[in-house]
């Protein structure tokens, strides 16, 4: 019997910290990363006995601006829920998230193949405190850092909409990019800042609809391991089903050492969180005036900048992409440009050296630029019967080079029109230089 | 002035500490009767001398209140004046204070030590309240009758073999018996009234909101409701408008004015009309309840009011409502009691805990969520109606506190059911959040019962306007404990 083909169908829940001043529930520092453990706690964070949330509104705010970027649609009465679970690093005892009315729902991302990704869900939620296994004293103790605690976490789930590895990371990059166009958070996957867990599955080629099974995948920490771990896992699941089972519906974890996913915890059933509205915090109701209030907000996403970047500077598309990856570049680069019209320097020239010459935006003002690109512009003359001298010295002495080009071989000429630029030692109009050589050659 | 103290009771001036209000006190620190040392040692002699009996303090903080008592000294020398200047004060032992244990009445915490105050603990120290101790409870106020705690029940001060009602219970003991002259409380179903019913105190339960939650243990997160026991109406009156207010670390507290409660205390009530829910006089309710309050009504006709028979027709589902809401919060409230950070681990809940633990997650378990949680909310939001049906027609509706005067310690720790009976009338303004003003009503077989005035969301001004010219001409509360 021939082995059954199989395609992949993969959903992603993406986990966005934002890099507000503080926490989603108090006044502490939500910036965690690097310091002292539990230095930036308070008794809200701690979940110590009577403290009480207060949720964050500009955390709020970023997720709406968030899930607007993404097409979704915002909830105008939404509310907050417990999810109740036992974990050590989970102070109260429960996550405080959203449930049945997340901010935004139903929203999309295209990719360049056409594919439109469905977003089914984008919310705001807390962040955990962390556990640290170590050894002390030759005895190996957990410790917990609070400091994580309560930091704003967005959620944003997909449908089981991708089929491919590249397709997960074409998808992820948009979002890096959207987030950080927004500028709420640094969506850095290293530092934490931007996490990822994929839930795959394989189904049959021609079967439509889910498959009756499907593996999470947690601790993807950088963009490398995005498709090393989902082509493993694939890769696992196949050889599985070719065995004719059913690969275990459970959560796997990516070990870098190993190259591998290994089992972390079997999931045979949907966990029971027992979500419950938070009785803490109000229900948050926006009117639609405030919702178009907060899109205002929205800057220039970045398809809407490299097609503008296309039509206004007369760029590639390719250009244009390259350009518009990162806000500041953008940036740098309209700066660049606004200057550099002034001088008659094209767009397309300042697009050519930024992207060229790996320009450091940083370090190298927009006027540096478009002084330099003015100076490779700038076209010294040359005295005519010094010219004649140099072309008729350069003939002299490159015979071969004549006789091939009076034999037909034109492309010749351009190694003679080196040869006379280089003896002039300045920059000349290579054109002018090219049109005295035929001239003299023909003579 | 010198304080005496015979064997009965303490006194100070000419004023047994028993009988003495706020405004009593005030009136004397003013004139330099006495000063707030003397009557915070006063206050702290009491204690001593009743408490061995009374049970109605986990913590007395003598050193801390002579501080502070002799801080208040110094100010009112320097004239300051403010509400609560050198009274003595005592918190039930959910409210957080900063360095003095607070341990929810339950062995988990019985060595908790919070860092910092709540915030009603903050306003009544910014007011001059001097605190003296830290009153007993049922254990994470789950209960009726005190006798839930982990450190013991509290006595009746009326009759030391009865319950003083709970889950507030050492807080209306302290204040009956004269060992502090206001205490707070918490009423989630009834843990204000009740108790304060039973022990011959005025007992408010704020609107749902109108006082700061923060750094109250939590017991139901929607229903709690922070609130005070007072000897009589106006010291209550004067009390609310320290702890009222919006409060930016708690979100259910809305931006609203604090009126000037004192303001409304009224001889007459011409004009008001007083609803009688019928739902309220029917089965289940002692003879003799019902004719202490038909009796209060009564009194109120006298002084101007109009009685009219009203409905509350989903009053009858309340309890069934409450203990599944209650519990599913509660469920949830006390998963951070895991000894990870602080207390004692979970071995040291007891039994009411682990009942409600039990329940309340059983209500929200996947499957059970929509027939029970969620068809709980939704008759909530019918009871909700019933009153906003109910406040159309009347200004305020007065009812007994409970079914029946207070029981023998003992009589219903075997039947958690009968128990939770106790809430039948009390319960219905937590799931509406409003608020309830428990007055002194008499006596029945020589033990003290109240009624309840509740009325329309933030309307405490009405029901202190009430329950004033009510106590003005019933004067139960000066009938003072003679244990």
């Amino acid at each position: 019997m021939d082995k059954q083909k199989y395609f992949p169908i993969i959903g992603l829940e993406v986990h966005v910290e934002l890099k507000t001043n503080s926490k989603m529930f108090c006044s502490c520092s939500a910036d965690y990363f690097g310091q002292k453990p539990n230095t930036h706690t308070c008794p809200v964070c701690l979940g110590l006995p009577g403290a009480l949330p207060v949720p964050n509104k500009q955390a709020i705010e970023w997720c709406i601006m968030i899930a607007q970027a993404l097409n979704s649609k915002i909830n105008q009465f939404s509310k907050f829920d417990r999810k109740n679970y036992f974990y050590p690093d989970l102070d109260k005892g429960f996550q405080t998230s959203q449930y049945d009315l997340p901010f935004g729902e139903r929203g999309w991302i295209m990719l360049k193949n056409g594919n439109k990704i469905g977003i089914t869900r984008v919310h705001m939620e807390e962040d955990t405190g962390k556990l640290i296994h170590e050894e002390i004293a030759g005895e190996s103790v957990s410790l917990i850092d609070f400091n994580r605690s309560s930091v704003p976490l967005v959620e944003i789930v997909t449908e089981p909409d991708f089929h491919s590895a590249e397709d997960v990371i074409e998808y992820l990059k948009a979002l890096q990019t959207t987030i950080r166009y927004l500028d709420v958070s640094n969506a850095d996957m290293e530092k934490g800042n931007m996490r990822l867990e994929p839930n795959i599955s394989l189904q049959i080629e021609g079967k439509t609809g889910l498959p009756n099974y499907k593996v999470e995948v947690k601790n993807i920490n950088s963009f490398r391991f995005v498709d090393k771990s989902i082509t493993f896992e694939l890769k696992r699941q196949e050889e599985i089903l070719n065995a004719g089972k059913t690969p275990v519906q459970e959560t796997r974890g990516w070990n870098e050492f190993k190259n591998a996913t290994v089992s972390q915890r079997i999931k045979e059933e949907a966990n029971d969180y027992r979500y419950f509205p938070e009785p803490d915090i109000p229900p948050i109701i926006f009117t639609p005036e405030k919702i178009a209030q907060i899109k205002a907000k929205l800057p220039e996403l970045q398809p809407a900048k490299q097609a503008r970047f296309v039509s206004e500077y007369k760029l590639t598309d390719y250009d244009a992409e390259i350009l518009t990856r990162e806000k500041a570049m953008a940036d740098y680069f309209e700066e660049t440009a606004k200057l550099g019209h002034e001088y008659k320097v094209t767009p397309k020239q300042i697009a050519n050296m930024i992207i060229n010459s790996k320009i450091n935006i940083e370090t190298i003002l927009p006027a540096e630029i478009v002084k330099k690109i003015v100076e490779s512009n700038r076209v010294e003359t040359v005295d005519e019967a010094e010219l004649n001298k140099i072309i008729a010295s350069v003939l002299s002495a490159n015979p071969k080079a004549v006789e091939d080009y009076k034999a037909g071989k034109e492309t010749v000429i351009m190694f003679l029109v080196g040869q006379v630029m280089r003896q002039i030692g300045k920059k000349v109009d290579a054109q002018m230089v090219k049109t005295a050589l035929i001239a003299s050659l023909s003579k | 002035m010198e304080y005496t103290n015979n064997k009965e009771s303490c006194a100070i001036g000419n004023m047994n500490l028993r009988d003495l209000t706020i405004l009593d006190a005030k009136e004397g620190l003013k004139n330099k009767q006495f000063s707030a040392v003397e009557l915070t040692q006063a206050a702290l002699d009491q204690i001593k001398l009743q408490d061995k009996n009374l049970n109605a303090f986990i913590t007395v903080t003598e050193k801390e209140a002579l501080e502070s008592a002799k801080h208040a000294d110094t100010l009112i020398a320097q004239g300051v004046d403010l509400a609560l200047l050198g009274i003595p004060i005592a918190l039930k032992d959910l409210f957080s204070t900063k360095g003095i244990r607070t341990t929810a009445a339950s062995n988990v915490l019985d060595d908790y030590i919070p860092q910092f105050d709540a915030t009603v603990v903050t306003k009544l120290k910014s007011a001059g309240a001097i605190i003296v101790g830290k009153t007993n409870c049922d254990a994470w106020a789950h209960g009726s009758s005190g006798e839930n705690s982990d450190f013991g029940p509290a006595k009746n001060p009326y009759n030391l073999e009865y319950v003083p009602g709970g889950s507030s219970s050492g807080s209306p003991v302290a204040v009956a018996a004269g060992m502090s002259l206001m205490a707070t409380g918490t009423d989630t179903g009834g843990s204000i009234r009740l108790p304060a019913s039973f022990c011959n105190v005025v007992g408010l339960k704020p609107t749902y909101g109108r006082v700061s939650r923060y750094g109250i243990v939590a017991m139901a997160s929607s229903l709690d409701s922070i609130g005070h026991f007072t000897k009589t109406v106006a010291d209550n009156a004067l009390v609310l408008g320290v702890t009222a207010g919006q409060d930016p670390l708690d979100a259910t507290t809305p931006n609203r004015d604090v009126p000037d409660y004192s303001r409304f205390l009224k001889q007459d009530l011409k004009g008001i009309k007083i609803g009688v829910p019928k739902e309220y006089y029917a089965q289940g309710l002692d003879k003799k309840m019902q004719k202490l309050a038909e009796n209060a009504l009564g009194v109120l006709k006298s002084r101007g009011a109009t009685v009219i028979d009203i409905t509350l027709p989903y009053s009858q589902s309340a309890i069934a409502v409450y203990y599944i809401i209650q519990t599913a919060e509660v469920s949830s409230n006390l998963a951070r009691y895991d000894s990870i950070r602080y207390g004692n681990d979970r071995s040291y809940f007891g039994e009411e805990a682990k009942r409600r633990i039990m329940l309340g997650t059983y209500v929200l378990s996947a499957g059970y969520y929509d027939a029970y949680y969620k068809k709980a909310q939704q008759v909530r939001t019918l009871i909700v109606d019933d009153f906003k049906k109910a406040f159309e027609q009347v200004d305020a509706i007065v009812a007994p506190v409970s079914p029946t005067s207070p029981w023998k310690i003992g009589a219903k720790t075997d039947d958690p059911l009968a128990m939770y009976l106790s809430d039948i009338f009390t319960v219905t303004a937590n799931i509406a959040g409003l608020p309830g003003l428990s007055v002194p009503a008499g006596f029945i077989d020589g033990l003290p019962s109240g009624i309840q005035i509740l009325g329309p969301h933030f309307s405490e001004e009405k029901l202190y306007h009430i329950g004033h010219a009510y106590e003005q001409e019933t004067q139960f509360w000066k009938e003072a404990p003679q244990v």
